[in-house]
């Protein structure tokens, strides 16, 4: 509170000190032309740069597409793209995939890239001893062979209709033999931009690869400055010290952006479905008619406008609207305290529950689960809140299934495949939703794939596995000169491929 | 002397190993695994079991704990769990900025506080006096992030004299790495400045009293030259051991400063360190805290020697 109060205080008095310095005319005039960098502000710091060795967003959102490039990429608008893979031949079992590679392709660090490297990447990450954060990517490979240098084979066990989709993750990004131990501290891959320094706590800095095979970058050097308060990051975006925040951690200053004419606000779409996730294992969430209860307890809107300040879309399952499989099923459990409150008599509540409600740190969490608990209790189910931290959320609602209800964004792409996993958080087991999967999986027909997504949605959905919340937006802020940021992020990413700055 | 110092010695180091006990120990029942935190929500458990088993995270715990000791007396402080660099050049790297910025902001409170202090005690009961009461008064009541942000809007916002925060580093040239540190030392040192200007002026009122400057006075020295030439050292002493309390905590509590002004200090270290279940730094900059502001206390233990040739004499 007494956080909040300084933050608009000092809000108001910024905007007068700015007032005062532009009638005296002391803010000098940022008009260098042709400027050929870019400072990008990111909430969180990489824990390190390696992306086959850890799981956390901030190392993707730094070297995903600029340093290190996989056999295929995922385009700003979330289709698979070449890249260091120029074309591929399928089987028509499904099962065998032959990648033809790019000619002339060198690391940073001048060594060749062949064939070699890309079987080198692949069974590095599928290994016993694996320490990749998305080892499930690689699970249906059974060999990876080369044929001869420009030409990869890898056999599946099964067929896996998004095997292309899954190789072009942060996480099965091609690496050197040569140079994989030290990806942690010094990456080496064979993007259009290579590591220069980490200043630890501060920032990361790539300059332009002159080698790169493709099409060079257009700017010269980008630096990531890592700025988590988000009154500091606003500071910091309106001194003009960050050219760009792609992912603004404060919706509630996103206004005063929209008003300054120095800066674009560009609202786009994530993979992030948020759920108010269920305990379907511990009673009394094992009912469905409890679940169902909470599903229609809730008003999707007033927690977007809420928590959100507006920015994010309703969902009625765990798929990402912007897909085009995606079916909208927010009808199904619309607004109906009455019939929360029914549906939970008819369970035998009708006199009240008292559930836990664990919050990990994310605002949409914080807030969106206040407003939820206040939902909640006008039908009777009296939640009681648990902030936690992210660490403390893993192991207690996450590993140990100790929770109730909780609230977390899933972020991943594609990934309503957890729905068929026996030891997830949910503890939702459908032979129903597995068959499912199983058929997608065998799948590599488009409009029968299609059809499955869509089965698969409605089957969590009439199961109430959990309560659908919102699909999170992304609010970039960045100068308006600057162009060819990505507005979406299919993946949490900061491509700079395409970035450059309007005259 | 000698024993006095053998003897601060011993009960140094006994310090030391009490908190490095209850520091492991808080560690050990902490919630949270740093190999499933890193490895995040769609992990393999096969994954997370190799890589508790690569940082040494399924060794017994006596043996975690003296690896962790013992590494400590030769300077290994081990490998950091995220970052995957030795502990001991992350804390270097970090102590850069935090003696630095700590010591900018104790020389700017000592700057302001002593004449400050001095000039109020000279003129005490005066409206001078109430002035700067006042003043101080408010400065220790403004929360010193509330103020750092007001600095941000006013010097970097609006007039873009400095950065909005952030630390280029000492490569960038010392002056560059001076300025950076600026605003935060001026949001550092205003409740500081404020607390020590309050101590030297109502330090200052007692010697006032003594025997020796109604002498120096009958002497024939004015109010101000007897303050100047003796009340101020012999108020020194509850100054100094002020001085050291507040150098350690600037060292050791500028967590809130350094997140306002995304300085990458020590105590952003260990905040980042503890979401992310960094312990082997956590414990390291922990105890390594502990061991400054015992150090400081001891040093401070020696200064009143200095200030007062009375410790000096005393028998042991």
């Amino acid at each position: 509170m007494r956080k909040a109060l300084g933050r608009s205080l000092g809000r108001s008095l910024g905007s007068a000190a700015l007032a005062v310095a532009l009638l005296t005319g002391l803010a000098p005039h940022a008009a260098l032309a042709a400027k050929t960098d870019v400072t990008i502000g990111m909430p969180l710091e990489p824990p390190n740069l390696d992306p086959t060795g850890g799981a956390a967003a901030a190392i993707d959102e730094v070297v995903y597409a600029n340093v290190f490039e996989g056999l295929t990429r995922i385009g700003p608008d979330g289709s698979v793209l070449p890249a260091l893979a120029a074309s591929w031949d399928i089987s028509d079992d499904g099962l065998v995939y032959t990648f033809s590679l790019r000619e002339g392709v060198t690391y940073h660090d001048g060594t060749a890239f062949d064939a070699e490297d890309v079987k080198f990447s692949l069974d590095r990450a599928r290994a016993e001893d694996s320490t990749n954060a998305q080892k499930a990517l690689f699970a249906a490979i059974a060999s990876v062979d080369v044929v001869d240098p420009l030409t990869v084979k890898v056999t599946l066990s099964s067929p896996a209709g998004n095997f292309l989709f899954n190789m072009g993750w942060g996480d099965a990004v091609i690496v050197a033999s040569e140079s994989a131990a030290d990806n942690a501290t010094n990456p080496i891959g064979t993007g259009p931009f290579k590591f220069v320094n980490w200043v630890k706590g501060d920032h990361v800095e790539l300059g332009r690869n002159p080698d790169y095979w493709g099409e060079p970058a257009q700017l010269e050097k980008a630096t990531f400055k890592f700025i988590s308060d988000p009154t500091a990051a606003f500071a910091a975006m309106m001194a003009e010290d960050l050219d760009a925040y792609p992912n603004f951690p404060a919706p509630e200053t996103l206004s005063q952006f929209e008003a300054d004419a120095r800066f674009a606000v560009v609202i786009g779409s994530t993979e992030g479905e948020t759920i108010l996730a269920i305990n379907n294992g511990r009673a009394p969430f094992d009912d469905i008619k409890v679940r169902q209860a909470l599903a229609h307890a809730v008003d999707r809107q007033a927690v977007i406008d809420g928590a959100m300040f507006g920015y994010g879309t309703p969902i009625g399952t765990h798929f990402a609207p912007h897909h085009p499989a995606y079916v909208d099923l927010t009808g199904q459990y619309s607004y109906d305290p009455e019939k929360a409150k029914a549906l939970l008599a008819e369970a035998g509540h009708g006199d009240g529950l008292t559930v836990s409600l664990k919050l990990p740190p994310p605002s949409y969490a914080r807030r969106g689960g206040e407003i939820i608990a206040q939902q909640l209790a006008a039908v009777g189910v009296t939640a009681e809140i648990a902030n936690l931290e992210w660490a403390q959320w893993i192991a207690e609602p996450f590993k140990g299934k100790d929770y109730d209800l909780t609230i977390v964004s899933h972020t991943e792409p594609m990934d309503i495949g957890i729905y068929a996993r026996d030891d997830y958080y949910f503890d939702y087991h459908s032979d129903a939703f597995k068959a499912i999967m199983e058929e997608l999986n065998n799948t590599t027909d488009p409009a029968r794939r299609t059809e499955l997504f869509q089965d698969a949605q409605r089957q969590i959905a009439d199961d109430a596995v959990n309560v659908f919340l919102f699909e999170l937006a992304k609010a970039g802020v960045w100068n308006a000169k600057l162009k060819g940021l990505w507005a979406n992020s299919p993946v949490q990413a900061n491509d700079l491929t395409g970035a450059y700055w309007e005259d | 002397m000698g024993s006095f110092v053998a003897q601060r010695f011993v009960s140094l180091s006994a310090t030391l190993l009490a908190a490095s006990i209850v520091i492991f120990v808080v560690m050990e029942v902490l919630p949270g695994d740093p190999a499933a935190y890193m490895l995040g929500l769609n992990a393999d458990p096969a994954a997370v079991a190799a890589l508790r088993e690569q940082l040494g995270l399924n060794e017994p715990v006596l043996q975690r704990y003296l690896n962790w000791v013992g590494g400590f007396f030769v300077g290994d402080f081990g490998l950091s769990y995220t970052y995957r660099v030795p502990v001991r050049e992350l804390i270097a790297d970090r102590l850069w900025v935090s003696v630095p910025l700590a010591l900018m902001a104790l020389a700017l409170a000592i700057i302001i506080a002593f004449p400050v202090g001095i000039i109020a005690a000279a003129k005490r009961n005066s409206i001078v006096d109430a002035v700067i009461m006042g003043a101080t008064q408010l400065g220790i009541a403004i929360p010193n992030f509330w103020f750092a942000m007001l600095l941000v809007l006013a010097f970097s916002v609006g007039l873009r004299w400095f950065s909005a925060g952030g630390f280029p580093g000492w490569d960038a040239g010392i002056l560059v790495g001076m300025k950076s540190l600026v605003l935060p030392a001026v949001a550092l040192a205003l409740p500081q400045a404020s607390i020590l200007a309050r101590v030297m002026r109502s330090a200052l009122l007692d010697t006032l009293h003594e025997d020796f400057i109604r002498t120096a006075r009958a002497k024939g020295l004015s109010s101000g030259q007897a303050i100047r030439h003796h009340a101020v050292r012999n108020a020194l002493i509850p100054v100094m051991t002020i001085i050291g309390l507040q150098f350690s905590f600037l060292l050791a509590g500028a967590i809130i400063i350094e997140n306002v002004f995304f300085l990458p200090g020590l105590g952003r270290l260990i905040f980042q360190a503890i979401a992310q279940r960094d312990l082997i730094v956590v414990k390291s900059v922990v105890l390594l805290l502990v061991a400054a502001v015992v150090i400081v206390n001891f040093t401070v233990d020696l200064a009143y020697a200095a200030i007062d040739p009375r410790l000096r004499r005393r028998a042991p």
